[in-house]
């Protein structure tokens, strides 16, 4: 009888699966498409404009370069390195992400720490006064008057300063802390260890995954914005940044046929010329650091995103 | 009656003294944070303060009291301007119509992605998905134009190929396909990194929901329609709620890039209108009014969205 009631199920789930056969099939085939029809979408452009750089640049312009050079050419590279402003741009990018990454970990991860102690009598209060700030901003203008009102225009500073404590940045270091136990704190207490102490010598070594989230959040924010540099610094060529620069060499082609008088402008005239493939061989510059960078962090974000989602 | 007294106001100094005691004990505590709430204070509360600019005919250099307050005459003015409700319905549609597809999108990208059975497969797929969101926005307007190029753009020699057209479609020029590349561009860029939170919310499902499934001969196309959906089903309403929140303020950036002056009764949003007619004008008054009324419509359609969840669904954000 056991075997009778044993073999019955297995029977007909066996019949089911045969039965549904097709309907998953379809599904499977969906999904294969699916994920091909992505990973083309995705990589395609990139390997497009990889090429290009590659080609030389009278070649490319008459078109039809897909993914492979026609013309290979490494000129479009050692052209770049003649540009005195992308120099000066890489140095400036470089050091804001650098200076601004661990000027935002050590703030976050300050800030995080004192958060997650659930006996410190000002934490609610912070939490919502940082929670405040993800939905409700001042705006453009009032922002602008303000850095004006602090003489942080034309400085490096006005790179570092605004951002400096995010509240995303704060709730994802600290839930990390809020799955850490806390016997480790009482112990490092009871040896008379004070608070700061205890952030440095135990929190800090174990929040290793939550801070490698939030510093690719904060390099990668860094490296990547451009428009503080438009607003704050476009005119001070000592301050411009790489993707600035970039900015202004894509959109060359159409301020150039928008306003006549950006001709005047040394710099504009230097990059109205430069060709497609110098163009596409700047954006691999400007993108390949940081595409270097973020497929050995992926486990950490993944973990970082998922936490921050939930507890923000 | 007068011990009663005595004894309140008793405990009363106990508590006082026990919180002065605490908060000697914490002062640690205080010494982290305190400068960075300050540091908060000044770089995200001061700007609100700047709100009373807009009531104001604003003038640099003179101080607080010395500005001549005008009422809410640059309100009057911005409601008037004809060219302000273009710009209000490009700024409503491009965002409706991100907050949409970036809500669709990346939920059918999980799904399909969690059907994907061999694991090195479905790694390199979401690796992949993730790159695009890596780069700046300056790099990812670049790669579309190029992308939608009239000469050798991929999208029109696919086009041209496929003799769907004859003559390559001018993308970039024509403001009635702005909204459109804004939102496609808006796709490719973030889909794999918006579902990561699904990715996680659908491997937190517990495994024996699917095993009773299989036994009872569900399909896999009825175990997601059946499981997996009501599974993130929590997890989409907060991340809705959350993107309606940030519904206005999700940037100007693409526009300013993508856009050109042949689309720009298209491309100008709220942001840019005014960074072009308050900042660059020096109507530093008018500009602040635009970002305002920015902020107020992103508050009500916050709390709006989580009043309506909140009744309906039980899940809310606040």
């Amino acid at each position: 009888m056991g075997v009778v009631n044993r073999d019955a199920p297995v029977g007909r789930v066996k019949q089911s699966l045969q039965a549904k056969a097709p309907q998953d099939r379809i599904l499977e085939v969906i999904v294969y498409l699916s994920m091909i029809v992505v990973t083309i979408l995705t990589i395609y452009p990139f390997l497009n404009v990889l090429a290009i750089s590659f080609n030389d640049s009278v070649d490319t312009v008459r078109g039809g370069i897909t993914i492979w050079p026609r013309r290979f050419t490494l000129d479009n590279y050692s052209l770049i390195f003649t540009y005195e402003s992308l120099i000066t741009g890489f140095k400036i990018s470089f050091l804001r992400t650098v200076i601004g990454t661990i000027a935002g970990l050590i703030s976050g991860s300050m800030l995080a720490y004192t958060l997650a102690r659930s006996d410190f009598q000002a934490r609610k209060f912070i939490s919502i006064f940082l929670a405040v700030t993800m939905y409700v901003t001042g705006g453009l203008i009032p922002g602008f008057i303000l850095m004006r009102d602090l003489h942080l225009i034309d400085t490096f500073a006005v790179y570092i300063f605004p951002g400096l404590v995010s509240a995303f940045n704060v709730f994802v270091i600290r839930s990390f802390i809020d799955g850490l136990p806390y016997a480790l704190q009482e112990s490092a207490k009871l040896d008379g260890a004070n608070d700061f102490t205890i952030y440095w010598r135990v929190i800090l070594p174990l929040c290793k995954p939550a801070l490698a989230t939030v510093a690719l959040f904060l390099a990668v924010g860094q490296w990547n914005s451009w428009f503080d540099t438009y607003l704050f610094n476009g005119s001070n060529e000592s301050l411009t940044t790489l993707q600035y620069e970039l900015m202004k060499i894509l959109q060359s082609t159409t301020t150039s046929a928008n306003n006549s008088q950006d001709a005047a402008n040394m710099a504009e005239r230097m990059t109205q010329i430069s060709p497609e493939s110098v163009k596409m061989a700047i954006t691999i510059i400007v993108t390949v650091p940081i595409l270097i960078v973020y497929p050995f962090l992926q486990k950490y974000f993944v973990k970082g995103m998922t936490l921050g989602a939930v507890k923000s | 009656m007068n011990t009663l007294t005595a004894s309140t106001e008793n405990a009363y100094k106990k508590r006082k003294k026990r919180a002065w005691k605490e908060f000697k004990n914490q002062k640690y505590l205080y010494y982290m944070s305190i400068p960075f709430v300050l540091w908060v204070f000044v770089f995200q509360y001061l700007p609100l303060w700047g709100w009373t600019m807009s009531f104001q005919k604003y003038k640099p250099g003179l101080s607080f009291f010395e500005q001549k307050w005008v009422g809410l005459e640059h309100f009057r003015t911005l409601f008037r301007d004809d060219h302000f409700y273009q710009v209000l319905r490009n700024t409503l549609a491009m965002s409706f119509m991100g907050l949409i597809a970036g809500f669709i999108v990346p939920v059918v990208f999980a799904l399909l992605l969690n059907e994907v059975r061999v694991q090195a497969l479905k790694r390199f797929v979401q690796t992949v998905s993730y790159l695009p969101h890596f780069v700046s926005w300056v790099v990812a307007a670049g790669i579309v134009t190029k992308m939608l190029s009239t000469d050798g753009g991929v999208v029109n020699d696919i086009l041209l190929g496929l003799n769907l057209i004859d003559q390559p479609i001018q993308f970039m020029a024509q403001g009635h396909l702005f909204w459109g590349i804004v939102t496609s561009a808006d796709i490719w860029k973030e889909t794999g990194w918006n579902a990561i939170i699904y990715l996680a919310a659908i491997s937190g499902i517990g495994p024996e929901l699917y095993e009773a499934a299989r036994v009872d001969g569900a399909s896999r196309l009825k175990q997601i329609w059946h499981i997996t959906l009501p599974g993130i089903r929590p997890t989409m309403i907060v991340l809705l709620i959350m993107s309606i929140g940030h519904l206005l303020g999700t940037g100007f950036e693409k526009q300013f890039l993508l856009g050109n002056h042949l689309v720009i009764d298209y491309s100008e949003v709220l942001d840019l209108y005014a960074l072009n007619y308050g900042l660059a004008m020096g109507r530093y008054s008018f500009g602040t009014a635009i970002n305002i009324f920015n902020s107020l419509i992103s508050l009500i359609l916050l709390f709006a969205a989580n009043g309506i969840f909140k009744r309906f669904t039980n899940e809310s954000i606040m």
